[in-house]
């Protein structure tokens, strides 16, 4: 005879064993604010505009980020270097560059798109703001602080050694 | 009838409502940390030392939410809904024993607040004028969902009812009284009544956990098809008066289990030190409202034809020849 489904009580006990035995595990929970969870390598969080070790930025404000942004969250205003006042080791820099967080979708096709690999999406995801003004990330916000061997930009170099628009080198000394 | 006698039942009284409100409170929070301790996870542990304050946080909210009525429901039916469930919840505590009797301040006073000897009948009389209060709710909300959901309460605590008191009848029978006090009693001669009832109190219990719409049979507020079921207008205070209703009828009818099957008050000692009789019946309510708990952490819900299938084919049976059993066990065993 056909035991009918309401009356398979061995079923029932087996469930109610189970749940009682989850209730001595480890609980899974990560206390947020005290506890942190380190992001998985290839995350993509917050964006950070990157330097060589010598100081100088990475960033030529070529203005590929811009383009290749699908939408156009980000700014860039390039000047012109020169010896007295280096900024990178191209021929341009970027004057502005701005980053609105509202509207990035964090795609990671600015990264992507950088020709030095200046921009590149860093494992930062505490991004909350309390007035919309805070979204709106500039390059002070945005670049990387010097290393200890490297100087503040703008530089002051000898003039024959950054003759390239686009730089060549992965680390200038 | 003197003064100090009115006195000391209004003081039991109060002391009685405070303890089903703070019951309550607490209750909702160990119902939480109990459920997240299930799905393996810690539960509300920020308000206060180990989120002991989370149901005062709860409760502060709820006062400041802003209380809807909708346009087009019947006002006075709707504001007396939640009073009218929560009102049998709270006087279903008069005929529960918490023991003897202790003396304090030179008086006799006894821990309970009336011995009647039809308690079994008013606890089924009082536990049925809750489903009014769920009809009411459901009907003068003016809204689908509501509705559907006090139809299908009504539906089913009917048909529970039966069984429910079906299984009374097993205590009933065996002490021969309807006085729970007196049910207690010959529960401290023989044995728990769960040890001769064990049906029974299957069955009992069973019908209790439709009785207050709990999991598995919370039809009633079934959320993915419902939406909230009979409270789904109610915000604020009028909703937390629901959820006290449900929580508070969680303790009493944990409280009825003790007092019908368990033992009550009774324990060890409890005739040389009376005072022991409430702790044992606390204990015996915690210990139940953690089963019907971990029921819910564990059984999904019934379906509808299920549960009437299930009320009417299978249990409803079962009561009978239970109540059979015991009255020829009765008869043949003087």
């Amino acid at each position: 005879m056909k035991i009918p489904d309401l009356l398979r009580v061995n079923e029932i006990i087996r469930g109610l064993w189970i749940t009682f035995r989850s209730m001595f595990e480890k609980p899974v929970t990560i206390q947020y604010p005290e506890q942190t969870r380190d992001p998985k390598p290839r995350f993509k969080g917050r964006h950070a505009l990157k330097r060589y070790d010598n100081g100088l930025e990475k960033c030529i404000g070529c203005a590929l980020c811009a383009a290749a942004c699908p939408s156009d969250a980000i700014f860039v205003e390039a000047a012109d270097n020169t010896d007295l006042k280096r900024y990178s080791p191209g021929e341009r820099y970027a004057a502005t560059y701005e980053i609105n967080l509202m509207r990035c979708i964090y795609c990671g096709f600015c990264a992507d798109a950088c020709p030095t690999e200046a921009i590149v999406l860093e494992h930062i995801y505490e991004l909350a703001y309390t007035d919309r003004s805070e979204a709106f990330f500039t390059k002070e916000k945005l670049l990387d602080p010097v290393s200890d061997i490297g100087l503040k930009t703008p530089q002051k170099v000898e003039p024959g050694i950054f003759i390239r628009s686009i730089p060549q080198m992965k680390d200038p000394v | 009838m003197d003064m100090t006698m009115v006195l000391e039942w209004v003081i039991k009284s109060i002391v009685l409502i405070l303890f089903g409100i703070v019951g309550f409170a607490y209750t909702t929070y160990f119902e939480r940390r109990a459920l997240a301790r299930i799905q393996t996870r810690i539960g509300p542990n920020r308000a206060g030392p180990a989120g002991l304050l989370q149901p005062v946080a709860d409760a502060i909210k709820l006062i400041f939410n802003e209380e809807l009525i909708p346009t087009k429901a019947d006002k006075y039916l709707f504001l007396l809904a939640p009073v009218l469930t929560v009102l049998p919840s709270l006087i279903i505590w008069a005929v529960i024993p918490w023991g003897t009797s202790i003396t304090l301040f030179g008086r006799e006073i006894s821990l309970y607040l009336a011995d009647i000897n039809v308690g079994v009948l008013y606890l089924m009389a009082v536990a049925s004028i809750a489903v009014y209060g769920i009809v009411i709710a459901g009907w003068s909300s003016n809204s689908k969902y509501p509705l559907l959901g006090s139809l299908r309460a009504t539906a089913q605590i009917i048909s529970y009812e039966l069984s429910l008191g079906l299984a009374f009848v097993g205590p009933i029978l065996i002490a021969n009284s309807m006085s729970l006090i007196q049910i207690v009693e010959k529960q401290q001669e023989t044995a728990w009544f769960i040890v001769l009832q064990p049906l029974g109190f299957v069955i009992f219990f069973l019908a209790v956990l439709a009785e207050i719409n709990r999991a598995p049979f919370d039809m009633p507020e079934a959320e993915q098809e419902l939406v909230g079921g009979y409270h789904t207008e109610y915000s604020g205070m009028k909703f937390a008066l629901f959820f006290m209703a449900e929580y508070i009828k969680m303790i009493a009818v944990s409280a009825i289990a003790a007092t019908l099957f368990l033992g009550g008050y009774s324990g060890p000692w409890v005739e040389s030190l009376p005072w022991l009789g409430p702790i044992y019946l606390l204990i015996k309510i915690i210990i139940l409202l953690f089963v019907i708990i971990w029921i819910r952490g564990t059984l999904p819900r019934f379906r509808y034809d299920r549960l009437m299938s299930f009320g009417w084919k299978i249990m409803l049976p079962a009561a009978l020849i239970n109540v059979f059993l015991t009255a020829v066990v009765i008869i043949l065993l003087p």
